[in-house]
């Protein structure tokens, strides 16, 4: 839709100041960067970088400067007579950005542009995207279903779901006041945890535990007359603590049902009696202090941290 | 753990594909030999008509027939473009103008019937309309319909419009059996080219006519040489609606002219004697140019036809 190649429905699309919502694509001034990168596949990589210019009318020297110009900023020069089914799947990805900026348009369009390369590649070409993207200074709409990805490219970044914006903020706001239940289910990894539990007007109660709410969101519930809520904690929010430890007032019980280690980090997945059944969660854990499975831990709780929200609407309470 | 060899995995796996292209090309015994005698026995009219082009006339009807020319002689293509036929198609028209007829009625179905069906099968790939689907089953069944069957409702209707025996009549009775196999078989390349490519061009500044020219015909050129081929054969060798729809009512440079299938049956008539060596000649001539340009494309045109089917 923003590219024009879909009908706007309702509303107006912007660009600058500039009305664009019935414009044809190649009015708008906006390169797109497609998931399947969209190569011409009967053309070479320097035919494809060219391929934009020629259909704006940009005279031959220039044409070849600029393209030379993107060639060189992505590392693609001695791939410039390859066509595209000779290239890797990040050469062709660096194509497609090459194809994109060489035009210096008002804005780019990514459409999941990593989604094809591997882990690795991905990870490596994301900081090249966000280096790229900080050096050229123009607009980007970036599309991706990676949080870590629109975490860490994205200045603003918008949350759909089923085509409806949940929020647009800056990541941190995003992790830090997700605006309901769904943004605080999305953003962060590990999930936050996220439990439906009752509520009696101060603290919302896991088992026998009472874990106080923090001040404005408890008076948004009992305002509300609510008897439940939901409770969420980051997995940062939960820290495994010892008999010893004495900066951890609010302790639950717990046992280990799953130690997930990733070398630089670790997750341990927990049951907190909850109720008929436990309440499945799961916090970080020092990975050279690992639990084992069935091992029964106490697990501390950063209250100051809790997100709080309406059970029937999912909105957040308290702010 | 077990063990590998020096030659390593690889090694082997390189091997045993070897092994295995190498069974798939050289096959069975038996089927070597079924195959060798299928291609003799289809095969064996194309070397009689080749040799008999070269014999001299006293020794076409030799019998036993020679399988070898004791004679050679080029005196046969000399007399096939100056030999008239008689009966049916009397004035007879000549070879060469019967050639170019031919020539201009294969070149002008290809033309349009690949104009017709690259925008067709544009259409079916790529919009959504109503009957679609009904369109696209209809493409089908009509392909099922012999060729021969169609040339009564033809006639009649180029009758109807007063077109009969006219060379654009004789067109129109090629283009239409011909669509619906270039539509369905174009429609397959067409689809095989990913919609994000043509809106890639649409962002980077084409119009919808000029991402179809500069972007989507490319890609399915291959698609249009095997149809127009397939399009130009039928026009070429066809016999039955030739002699129907046009007879030897064409015209080229003001002469009466037929078809080049026709002008070489009309060759063969009771009422005189045969000239075998001039319609060996003139088979000769018509065939080759055909043959040879087809066993020069047959590499592009197979991989042409099969690429179109399978998304890749």
């Amino acid at each position: 839709m923003l590219a024009g190649l879909e009908m706007v429905s309702s509303g107006e699309i912007l660009i600058g100041d500039r009305v664009v919502t019935g414009a044809p694509p190649k009015a708008r001034d906006i390169a797109m960067v497609f998931q399947s990168y969209a190569l011409y596949p009967h053309l070479s990589v320097a035919d494809n970088l060219a391929f934009p210019l020629k259909q704006k009318g940009v005279s031959e020297p220039e044409r070849s400067q600029r393209v030379l110009e993107a060639a060189r900023l992505l590392e693609l020069e001695p791939l410039l007579d390859r066509r595209p089914r000779q290239l890797s799947g990040g050469q062709r990805q660096r194509v497609a950005m090459g194809r994109a900026i060489v035009r210096q348009p008002q804005a780019f369009l990514m459409d999941e542009p990593l989604s094809n390369l591997d882990a690795k590649l991905r990870v490596q070409t994301r900081a090249e995207i966000a280096a790229l993207q900080q050096r050229l200074g123009t607009t980007t709409v970036y599309v991706t279903h990676d949080q870590v990805e629109a975490m860490t490219l994205g200045h603003r970044v918008a949350v759909l779901r089923d085509g409806v914006l949940q929020q647009c903020d800056t990541p941190r706001r995003l992790y830090e006041h997700p605006c309901n239940v769904f943004v605080a289910g999305f953003v962060g990894s590990p999930a936050m945890n996220l439990d439906r539990l009752p509520f009696d007007g101060t603290a919302a109660r896991v088992g026998e535990v009472a874990v106080p709410l923090p001040g404005a969101a408890a008076s948004a519930a009992r305002r509300a007359g609510l008897s439940e809520v939901v409770l969420g904690l980051r997995p940062d929010a939960l820290f495994p603590v010892t008999a010893g430890d004495s900066n951890a007032a609010l302790r639950l019980s717990c046992e280990v049902h799953l130690v997930e280690d990733t070398g630089s980090d670790a997750w341990v997945h927990l049951d907190a009696p909850g109720g008929p059944a436990p309440l499945r969660l799961v916090a970080r854990a020092d990975p050279r202090r690992l639990p084992s499975v069935g091992e029964r831990i106490s697990v501390a709780i950063r209250v100051a941290e809790a997100h709080v929200f309406d059970p029937a609407s999912g909105v957040r309470l308290g702010d | 753990m077990t063990a590998i060899g020096p030659m390593g995995a690889e090694g082997i796996a390189a091997t045993a594909r070897v092994t295995s292209v190498r069974r798939r090309r050289h096959g069975s015994t038996p089927a070597t030999v079924a195959l060798l005698v299928i291609a003799a026995i289809w095969l064996f009219p194309i070397y009689y008509m080749l040799i008999d082009a070269f014999k001299p006339n006293n020794d076409l009807l030799h019998y036993p027939p020679q399988l070898w020319p004791a004679q050679w002689t080029l005196a046969n293509f000399q007399e096939a473009f100056t030999v008239n036929g008689a009966g049916p198609t009397v004035p007879q028209p000549s070879f060469l103008t019967s050639l170019f007829l031919s020539a201009v009625v294969a070149l002008v179905v290809v033309a349009f019937s690949m104009a017709i069906s690259l925008f067709a099968s544009l259409a079916v790939a790529r919009f959504n309309f109503r009957g679609r689907g009904t369109m696209l089953v209809a493409l089908l069944v009509a392909q099922m319909v012999p060729f021969a069957s169609l040339l009564i409702p033809i006639f009649i209707e180029l009758n109807r419009v007063g077109l009969i025996f006219t060379v654009p009549a004789l067109i129109i009775a090629y283009v239409a059996p011909v669509l619906p196999f270039t539509i369905w078989t174009l429609r397959g390349f067409v689809a095989s080219v990913p919609v994000d490519i043509e809106e890639a061009a649409l962002t980077d500044g084409c119009s919808r006519l000029s991402a179809f020219w500069r972007v989507i015909f490319p890609l399915i050129a291959p698609g249009l040489v095997a149809t127009s081929i397939f399009a130009f054969i039928l026009a070429w060798n066809d016999y039955v609606f030739a002699y129907t729809i046009l007879g030897n009512s064409g015209t080229v440079f003001g002469q009466t002219a037929e078809t080049a299938s026709v002008f070489l049956f009309g060759l063969i008539n009771p009422s005189r004697v045969t000239p075998w060596g001039e319609l060996f000649a003139a088979s000769l001539i018509f065939t080759l140019p055909v043959m040879i340009f087809f066993l020069i494309i047959q590499r592009r045109l197979a991989a042409g036809l099969t690429a179109g089917a399978v998304k890749t």
